[in-house]
């Protein structure tokens, strides 16, 4: 009747791991449907061709650890990786580069440091930057022509063209992104210019707007949900603003602060990405820190950096700098007259 | 070739400097006396019971210290040669099983009856931990005894037992998560399956 | 409306009161046995007052507390006392304790009691004491001796007395049903404690889910000072931390007690209890126990006597044990699992909740730590507790300790809300008992060393003082024999004297070979004076060797001769070195001189070779590395073996000598060789004697003794010799290269002697053959001469070198 060894307490709470993800999940729906509408099939066929490879590559890995695996991909975490980087990657990128990018991720970046929760580096965001750094002519020259501008190929020839077929002409169908149409154009053109250019549309960049929004009510929805909490998306965002107000004010050199917020990877890196439980820092004090942080930099690489877009270098920095702001952010304990700094014993 | 000169200047330039710095440190802050021995001798159980092959705790101390080996005391258990290990930055070995085998804790019982009174246990006694005068009956001061069993063999009656301390309520505690299984239907989904494993029999 | 603040975190778990406050609290009845632990709180057990047979009455105390941090134990209703042994008591891990068991005789008949009407008559150390006779503790739950709580240390003001009826935690509703039916109890109890106190302000604090006894105890305190304060409801508000920070904004400072900010707490149900026992003299006999979840079929609330086995109020409820996949004591987030109904209700059980499988889902198998941060947010200690677990799993105690591991309350909020199903308290418990286990251990060993030291110290001491003691007597026993040998020498023979001189020297001689600490930088001197001259002859010799010069032969054996005696100085430096650190170590290090003893630790290192041989075949098949392991262990047991060996055969045969060391071989073998040179000597310069002076008698008798003397020395140094030999250890000493290298120059030099002498010879037989003395001389010297080649070959081969074309053999 009585059993031996469980504990107190002896009553759960309705969390669980599963359906943390799953949340995360359902909160990336609105962003990947405008991404879907603008930007063609091909973001489709990324996150399934990646959720595929991830899945098997985690049972696989886990079935070598002589661990049980149903257990182990049950928690979602592999699938939410694999979207998150499906969501990032261009949408023409070849299938390759999806594969060595998802492989490395989940193999090296996560099971081989010790599986879920064990890994120093968000995954998802170590492989966007292998791959940005070792293919960087598909990393930047397979972005989709927003919808509204031209036709986009159909379901089947993008997946043909993605898995290495068909006779797709890609230069058609592909063009720069907004930040780095606006940072290499205000070289050489005004800002009133600069802004007639059709890829920024009529309002701040065509098709990323919404995209971006998509992504926000999702982060919304996630807050709601007491999923993630507020620091680290509102001081990343906020620093970011500010470095664009502050130090970017003028739009005549540098990218203004609506494209910096509305286009790229911004929101989905604030609300998904850069809230990565594992990865970045536990307490409060340090999520603000963390966040704003992964705001300054990713000001600093997309204006004076040689890469347009900068969330993962970012979000990749400061998961070094997560365990340090730990210990010197550590909370009051209750009784203690202040929270201790640190890593030496007070006493 | 002058950047070539400039730089093996430079670099000669750095390296005496700190060298010179070492080279006034080790001197200036040098540390009479060895502490390793204290931080060695700090750790050992102190039972002195000689298992080990040195008389007593200390001198094994010192012979870590030399480079002995860490593994040479059954009454520390793995948990000292663990410590050992840190302490030293070694590797940590498995128990010398030529030294004896780790046991659990046991306090030496003096059998009443058939005690004669010759001292002889007090006097192998390291620690002192056995009461009584000659002629006089020789009882055993459970507090203070390391259970060494070094009074065992001098007992010319053989009437020393060595009887294992057992746990009451005052000192049982929880055990470490994941290390039993909760019943059979459990998935032991931790990184402890081998210990889990053989307590399936348990 | 009172300001009342909150604390961080907390959690909100369904509350699950209902089942339990739909009827009146009833009474449990008498059963037939009451099983009395003798600890039911916090400090030393109670002892015993009464014996196995003695008849007890409702209220008598049958356990006395003992210090001051005790409570005594009374019988709760009439019965005998059948008997005092160990019996399962209420503890997480189902160990027994010492208990009194009563069996009732159901007349429930009271011992005198001292009531008092009115409280305010007593004065405050009388209170004090009739609240600790009526062995009142924490009916909280913690059960800590009322007594020494309403006794502040240094008698710190207290401000604010609050009692804790917040009861947060789901299904317990055993203060909600008192404060409901007995809320004048209640107050009157606050009142005899503030009165002993006297505090600035008195507050309930009460959960907001209890309307019906925040209005009974308003009801209650209407005309008293007393202020009901009522409070969110929000686990674990309940926990005293917790409360007094809602109630009055300070925090209890880490390591401090709530007196020292002048707070204090009680539980409603000691309120009552300490009311009882003032205004009826009634001691704790009794509690409010709640009996609920899903596999009871009448949960409710009973008024239950202490000792009450729980099967008996969970019969009562309508336990159905089919159903129920466990049974807690305590409420869902801090009791624990019982293993057995058997077990009697104690002063601090407020609740026994019987669960099936449905309401208590087994636990889920744990998953990996995502590091979600919700565990922090729900901490009302304000800890870090990933970082905790963490910590406790990978052993880093003290890291965990730096984190204010000591800190947590084990509420089980941050259990409750992990998506991973961590069972993160149990971590923390482990980690709290590892730490104090190791600081007990530490202190202990600690207390180990002392004594060790101290004894060392005195075994010191007492060796120095025997050794001075020695000292003084000898020198007054070489006195005395000075003065009696001037005497002798005034009076008597000079030879006598000359005897008496000797005998004093030898004894000076023995005194100093008995005090081993005086001569050992002589020794070292001597050492190094060897080494020295060593390093000379050496240098010398290899400057012959270059020059070729024909002083080599004559430099080399030099140069053996000086290492023998480097070695000896050595050895005696070694040995004086050894006697010095045996007598600071005697009684620790000195081989045990009892030849039973002795016999006995032969057999068990025998023991030990046969169990090492054992090892070593079975690991020679299925593992030589192993193998090879343990191969030197053999040895040195071996080694040690032998040693005890001769310490045995040296202490049977010479018990009364002095640390003589073991016959050596080699040493008995070069005694041999010089009697037996000698001998010859002595024989050549006989036979001379005789033939070129017959007529010298003296001269001739004197020779003749000399080489019987000789011939009796050489036959008893090759009896010890030969008796070394069969007692010598198994093991050969090892013969270096060195020496082997001198045993060859040996043999080259006899063996160039042996040809020199024997081509002298063949020239005086050609030339001179008639004289026979000088032939019979050099025919003497070369049968000497083969002989010592013969010794030579002899000695290399046994040292395990081959002669090509040995002379022994042509």
């Amino acid at each position: 009747m009585a059993l031996l060894q469980i504990t107190s307490p002896h009553l759960r709470g309705k969390n669980r791991t599963a359906s943390v993800m799953q949340w995360v999940l359902l909160a990336t729906l609105p962003g990947f449907v405008a991404l879907t509408w603008f930007f063609g099939w091909g973001v489709l066929i990324n996150v399934v061709w990646a959720s595929l490879l991830a899945l098997v590559s985690e049972a696989a890995i886990v079935k070598l650890r002589k661990r049980p695996v149903m257990f182990y991909l049950g928690d979602y975490s592999a699938v939410v990786t694999a979207v998150l980087l499906g969501l990032a990657l261009p949408p023409f990128a070849p299938w390759w580069v999806t594969m060595v990018g998802i492989l490395f991720a989940i193999v090296i970046s996560k099971q081989l440091y010790g599986g879920l929760g064990s890994n120093p580096f968000n995954p998802a965001m170590v492989g966007y930057a292998l791959l940005l750094v070792s293919f960087p002519v598909e990393m930047t020259t397979h972005w989709a022509t927003p919808s509204s501008l031209t036709e986009l190929p159909d379901f089947l020839s993008t997946l043909q063209y993605i898995f290495g077929g068909g006779n797709l002409n890609i230069d058609g169908v592909t063009m720069a992104t907004p930040l780095d149409t606006y940072k290499h154009q205000i070289d050489v053109l005004t800002r009133e210019e600069v802004s007639q250019l059709p890829i920024f549309g009529q309002h701040v960049a065509l098709g990323w707007e919404w995209v971006n929004l998509g992504f926000l009510a999702g982060g919304l929805l996630l807050i709601w949900r007491k999923i993630i909490t507020w620091h680290i998306p509102l001081s990343m965002l906020a620093a970011l603003a500010v470095c664009s107000l502050v130090l970017g004010w003028d739009p005549d050199r540098y990218t203004p602060v609506s494209i910096h917020l509305l286009s790229g990877a911004t929101m989905l890196g604030a609300f998904f990405i850069a809230t990565d439980p594992v990865t970045a820092a536990t307490s409060r004090l340090g999520k603000l820190y963390y966040g704003a942080g992964i705001g300054i930099l990713i000001y600093i690489i997309r204006t004076w950096g040689s890469y347009p877009d900068a969330v993962a270098f970012s979000v990749l920095l400061m998961n070094f700098a997560a365990p340090f702001l730990d210990y010197y952010t550590k909370p009051r304990t209750y009784g203690h007259r202040k929270a201790h700094r640190g890593i030496k014993k007070s006493d | 070739m002058s950047v070539v000169i400039i730089a093996v200047l430079a670099l000669l330039a750095l390296a005496i400097t700190f060298g010179a710095i070492l080279g006034f440190a080790s001197v200036r802050f040098k540390v009479e006396g060895n502490p390793l021995v204290d931080q060695i001798d700090g750790i050992l159980p102190q039972t002195q019971c000689g298992q080990c092959g040195y008389p007593g705790c200390r001198p094994y101390a010192e012979a870590i210290a030399g480079g002995d080996a860490i593994n040479k005391c059954p009454p520390g258990g793995e948990s000292t040669i663990a410590a050992l290990a840190d302490l030293l930055d070694v590797d940590p070995m498995p128990l010398d099983e030529e030294h004896g085998v780790s046991q659990g804790k046991r306090v030496a019982f003096i059998r009443e009856d058939e005690c004669i009174g010759c001292t002889k246990c007090i006097q192998a006694c390291p620690v002192d931990a056995i009461l009584g005068a000659a002629k006089q009956m020789h009882t055993v001061i459970v507090d203070e005894c390391t259970g060494c069993d070094l009074c065992v063999d001098p007992c010319p009656v053989d009437c020393i037992d060595m009887i294992p301390v057992g746990q009451t309520i005052r000192d049982w505690s929880w055990d470490k998560p994941g290390s039993k299984p909760i019943d059979s239907r459990q998935i032991i989904a931790t990184d402890l399956q081998a210990e889990s494993n053989d307590q399936e029999a348990a | 409306m009172r300001q009342i603040w909150d604390f961080h975190g907390g959690i909100h778990p369904p509350e699950n009161k209902h089942q339990s406050t739909r009827q009146a609290i009833k009474n449990a009845g008498i059963p037939q046995y009451l099983f009395l632990p003798l600890s039911q709180h916090i400090g030393q057990p109670a002892v015993p007052v009464v014996e196995i047979g003695q008849r007890v009455r409702k209220g008598e105390m049958v356990a006395e507390a003992i210090g001051p941090v005790s409570v005594p134990v009374h019988a709760p209703t009439s019965g005998t006392v059948i008997a005092i042994e160990d019996h399962q008591v209420p503890h997480p891990s189902g160990l027994t304790d010492s208990c009194i068991v009563i069996e009732t005789d159901g007349l429930d008949e009271w011992t005198e009691l001292t009531p008092c009407e009115d409280y305010e008559e007593l004065s405050s150390s009388d209170i004090l004491h009739r609240v600790r006779q009526a062995g009142i503790a924490g009916l909280g739950g913690a059960g800590f001796p009322t007594a020494i709580k309403l006794h502040p240390p240094r008698n710190d003001k207290v401000n604010a007395l609050i009692l804790n009826a917040a009861e947060c935690e789901p299904y317990i509703t055993a203060d909600d049903m008192l404060m409901r039916e007995r809320a004048s109890e209640v107050i009157g109890g606050l009142e005899i404690m503030a009165s002993i106190l006297q505090p600035e302000e008195c507050l309930i604090g009460i959960e907001d889910n209890k309307p019906e006894a925040i209005a009974a105890l308003r009801e209650a305190a209407r005309e008293t000072q007393i202020e009901v304060v009522v409070i969110p409801t929000k686990y674990p508000s309940g926990g005293e931390k917790q409360l007094i920070r809602i109630l009055t904004g300070l925090e209890v400072p880490q390591g401090h007690i709530p007196a020292d900010i002048g707070v204090m707490c009680q539980n409603v149900g000691t309120s009552a209890a300490v009311y009882r026992a003032i205004r009826y003299g009634e001691p704790l006999i009794s509690r409010i126990t709640t009996v609920t979840g899903d596999a009871v079929a009448h949960p409710g609330n009973f008024d239950t006597l202490i000792g009450t086995r729980m099967s008996h109020l969970l019969t009562q409820a309508g336990f159905n044990a089919d159903k129920a996949s466990r049974v807690l004591m305590g409420g869902p987030m801090m009791g624990f699992a019982l293993l057995s109904t058997d077990i009697p209700i104690v002063k601090t059980t407020n609740c026994l909740l019987a669960a099936t499988d449905l309401e208590f889902p087994q636990p889920q198998p744990e998953q990996p730590c995502i590091r979600c941060g919700m565990c922090a947010e729900a901490c009302p200690a304000e800890l870090l507790p990933q970082q905790l677990f963490w910590f406790a799993k990978a052993q880093e105690f003290e890291k965990a300790e730096m984190y204010n591991l000591f800190d947590c309350i084990e509420c089980g909020a941050c259990s409750y809300v992990c998506p991973s199903s961590i069972p993160l308290v149990q971590y923390y418990r482990y980690s709290k008992n590892q730490v104090r286990t190791t600081k007990l251990e530490q202190e202990k060993s600690d207390k180990a060393r002392e004594r060790f030291e101290f004894r060392q110290s005195r075994l010191q001491r007492e060796q120095e003082e025997k050794e001075a003691k020695r000292k003084a007597r000898a020198e007054a026993a070489a006195k005395a024999q000075a003065a009696r040998a001037a005497e002798a020498e005034a009076a008597v023979d000079p030879k006598k004297a000359a005897v008496a001189e000797a005998v004093k020297r030898a004894q000076a001689k023995r005194e100093q070979a008995s005090a081993p600490l005086a001569d050992l930088t002589e020794l070292e001197s001597n050492v190094q004076k060897a080494k020295d001259k060593l390093a000379k002859v050496e240098a010398s010799l290899q400057q012959a060797e270059a020059d070729q010069s024909d002083m080599t032969d004559k430099l080399r054996n030099a140069v053996a001769k000086n290492r023998d005696r480097l070695e000896f100085a050595e050895k005696a430096l070694a040995d004086a070195r050894k006697q010095s650190s045996d007598s600071d170590n005697t009684g620790t290090n000195t081989p045990p001189q009892d030849t039973e003893q002795l016999q006995r630790s032969i057999k068990r290192q025998e023991d030990k070779v046969a169990t090492l041989k054992n090892a070593i075949e079975e690991a020679l098949k299925s593992d030589p590395d192993r193998a090879a392991q343990l191969q030197p262990s053999l040895d040195k047991s071996l080694a040690k073996l032998a040693e005890l060996k001769s310490a045995l055969g040296t202490n049977s045969s010479d018990q009364s000598e002095n640390n003589t060391p073991a016959p050596d071989p080699e040493q008995l073998q070069v005694q041999v060789d010089k009697a037996r040179d000698k001998l010859l000597m002595m024989q050549g310069m006989l036979d001379e004697a005789r033939q070129e002076s017959p007529s010298d008698d003296a001269k001739v008798t004197k020779l003749t003794r000399a080489v019987e003397k000789n011939q009796e020395r050489l036959t008893a140094a090759e009896k010890a010799l030969t008796d070394a030999q069969q007692q010598a250890t198994p093991v050969a000493p090892k013969i270096s290269a060195e020496e082997l290298e001198t045993l060859r120059t040996n043999i080259d030099k006899a063996r160039d002697k042996l040809s020199m002498m024997q081509g002298m010879l063949d020239e005086a037989q050609t030339e001179s053959p008639e004289d026979e003395a000088k032939i019979a001389k050099l025919t003497r010297a070369v049968e000497k001469n083969l002989e010592r080649v013969n010794a030579a070959e002899t000695a290399y081969q046994e040292a395990g070198g081959e002669i090509r074309d040995p002379v022994s053999q042509s």
